[in-house]
């Protein structure tokens, strides 16, 4: 009997139902399991008081990330710098000791491996094509870049995977967007994702898992693929997928988690089988003109408060739906906007390259590309760069990138999670600005009072070297 | 978890859509190494501006909470679900949720009512006088002095873990054998997969 065509989600799906409850509920096996350390302390101290061990300590991977001050971490004598937050030290602690207690793989924070989860995940070759990955953390849709089904669970989660290996879950809805055609030049992977966020609204993917299909993302690195598919969660979706394909193998082949030897070949073989098939039905489909796509950037308080750098902070009046005339004057007067003001015109006090988004190697080429030969504004008075992982920093500064961005006057860090979120001591101040490579603009993410405007790495740079939000294009 | 099956009280009319988890609770409190006393930090930012609607004696004691689409939209820190209970909330009614913030709330005790956009709108008047409104799970309505009835939906099985405050690991963990036979047969076919972090 033929099979009715499917999905790739639907296709990664079913091999992973282990079995489906009278209630349409399924119990679905986890393959992959990033911990950090703020989501985890408290589903380890469950797992604890219950007297529950971790059912397959192998298929997890621990990395502190989100705390970790982005300052030496060993002083000249090469002994650990203690950190003087007190409740971030007592969190990094506890992962410190949790991990190895429960058999689990863990990454200090002075290897040169250590880095955010959703960049280390895909650097070891743990995050594999058609696996189920998930982690206490929304941004894991990230490695939805290599062809892998991957979300982010809460950390009652956390725990129910330690415990059984498994989740139980309801299936989303396929949806696929489209994107035609090609960007043009100048324009970023993260100039279209946030286009697409702009376009269908960060509830848009609610209750749904996105594909991206096209040409454009085939022509894509991986590491422009999990820029994409990170952002995902922004539009509301739980994971974003892009079918694996021969750019993928060639990325994933030698990492060191990666399969060797006959199973790479048979893994291989298998990860091909992982496309839509002709004929799958999608629950909503989008379709996405790439030519129209601009450099973006964000005017608001959500993601999907998007414009084209050449636009104009809008009237909130010219919205149709009446919440979002709200939402928008309210993000307005949280942004300290002018309605009509251009974009370009707006100041910029400080520039954040980093983040589970951009802070592979590519995104630092792109920023210091820019930055080469160039000089900070004098009134932007902070720019940082934070490197995704350890392997990433000694990439760059292989290629002299440490030089080009500390040359123009940026701040060259160890890597975490940094100022995307201000859990460790990098924060933007409250009422200035930032022109920043990570993936939300909320209210108070970068700090109480802060102002993000969210960017490409190049147009991070560019808002660095003059001063305000400007469109690289000139400047290339 | 303590079962959930009806609750009436005082609802707080937040309304806004869009409301993030970064609202909800910001980073600074996710420092925490209990699940205890995050309703302090709850909604620090907005709880900042005077007449703000969360501290508004109006609606203290509330047990419900009614906003916008989109409620618990960004990231997936059960810290909001913990802060929002250690609030005293039992229901939060919106037109839509982000998914991993309902499934955070189911598994503390929380219950997501999705109800339509006029019916939400009309419980916000009513929360605004400051009426009782009252939710059934057991019959999936919501109620108000005014005889307004809301009928809403809930998954089965987050319905029966709600009303019988059922612990979800515990569940799972008596289907090992299943999931024995999951991995065996993975092991036998795709070894690679099981590999994990023991392959480097």
């Amino acid at each position: 009997m033929a099979s009715r065509p499917r999905t790739l989600y639907e296709k990664i799906w079913d091999a992973h139902v282990v079995e489906t409850r009278d209630d349409g509920t399924a119990l679905i096996y986890i393959d992959r399991h990033l911990v950090h350390e703020v989501t985890s302390p408290q589903a380890f101290e469950a797992l604890r008081i219950a007297g529950r061990g971790v059912r397959r300590p192998e298929l997890t991977l621990a990395v502190p990330d989100h705390n970790l001050p982005t300052t030496a971490r060993v002083d000249a004598a090469g002994k650990p710098v203690p950190i003087a937050d007190v409740e971030s030290a007592a969190q990094l602690a506890a992962l410190e000791v949790n991990a190895p207690a429960f058999g689990i793989r863990y990454i200090p924070a002075t290897a040169k491996e250590q880095g955010i989860v959703h960049v280390v995940g895909p650097e070891q070759g743990f995050s594999l094509p058609g696996t189920t990955i998930v982690c206490g953390d929304s941004h894991t849709a990230c490695h939805g870049g290599l062809g892998a089904l991957a979300f982010g669970i809460g950390t009652s989660e956390v725990e129910h995977v330690l415990a059984t290996q498994t989740l139980l879950l309801q299936q989303s809805k396929p949806m696929e967007v489209r994107v035609e055609g090609d960007l043009g030049p100048g324009v970023s992977a993260k100039d279209l994702i946030l286009h697409i966020i702009g376009t269908i609204g960060a509830a848009g993917g609610s209750g749904y898992v996105i594909e991206y299909r096209g040409r454009v993302f085939e022509r894509m690195t991986i590491e422009e693929r999990l820029t994409v598919c990170n952002m995902s969660i922004e539009a509301g979706a739980r994971a974003g997928l892009i079918a694996p394909d021969d750019v993928t193998f060639a990325y994933l082949k030698g990492r060191p988690m990666a399969p060797k030897g006959a199973e790479w070949d048979a893994a291989v073989a298998y990860w091909r089988s992982l496309h839509s098939d002709e004929g799958a039905v999608f629950a909503k489909s989008v379709t996405i003109d790439a030519t129209t796509v601009e450099p973006s950037v964000t005017w608001g308080t959500s993601p999907e408060d998007v414009v084209a750098i050449g636009g104009r902070v809008p009237f909130p009046e010219d919205f149709a739906d009446e919440s979002k005339r709200v939402a928008a004057q309210k993000s307005l007067d949280y942004m300290g906007l002018v309605p009509g003001t251009p974009m370009t015109e707006v100041p910029i006090e400080n520039v954040f390259i980093g983040s589970c988004t951009n802070s592979r190697i590519e995104d630092l080429r792109a920023a210091a590309a820019i930055l080469k030969g160039r000089r900070k504004a004098d009134n932007v008075r902070w720019a940082i760069v934070v490197p995704g992982s350890g392997l990433v920093k000694a990439q760059a500064e292989e290629e002299g990138l440490d030089r080009v961005f500390i040359d123009a006057g940026f701040e060259w860090r160890e890597p975490g999670c940094s100022a995307c979120l201000g859990m460790n001591p990098d924060k933007v101040p409250p009422g200035e600005r930032c022109a920043s490579t990570s993936n939300r603009n909320f209210v108070g993410r970068q700090g109480p009072g802060a102002r993000t405007h969210l960017v490409s790495p190049a147009m991070a740079a560019a808002a660095a070297v003059t001063g305000r939000l400007a469109d690289v294009r000139a400047l290339v | 978890m303590e079962p959930l099956t009806r609750v009436e009280g005082r609802a707080i009319p937040l309304g806004l859509k869009n409301v993030d988890t970064d609202i909800i609770i910001p980073a600074k409190w996710l420092k925490t190494i209990s699940r205890e006393g995050l309703g302090r930090g709850a909604f620090e930012a907005l709880r900042a501006e005077p007449g703000n609607v969360i501290d508004d004696p109006a609606y203290a004691g509330a047990t419900l909470l009614i906003a916008g689409d989109n409620f618990g939209c960004g990231s997936s820190r059960e810290h909001a679900a913990w802060a929002l209970g250690d609030m005293g909330i039992r229901v939060v009614i919106a037109p839509s949720f982000s998914d991993i913030f309902s499934g955070n709330a189911v598994k503390n005790g929380i219950l997501p009512v999705v109800l339509p956009q006029e019916a939400v709108d009309r419980l916000l008047d009513i929360a605004r006088e400051g009426l009782a409104i009252s939710v059934d799970l057991e019959a999936q309505t919501v109620t108000t002095p005014y005889q307004d009835r809301f009928t809403f939906t809930l998954d089965p099985f987050r319905r029966d873990c709600l009303l019988n405050g059922l612990d979800e690991v515990g569940l799972t963990m008596a289907r090992g054998e299943a999931i024995g036979g999951f991995e065996a047969s993975r092991t036998a076919a795709q070894p690679w997969l099981m590999r994990g972090t023991a392959a480097a």
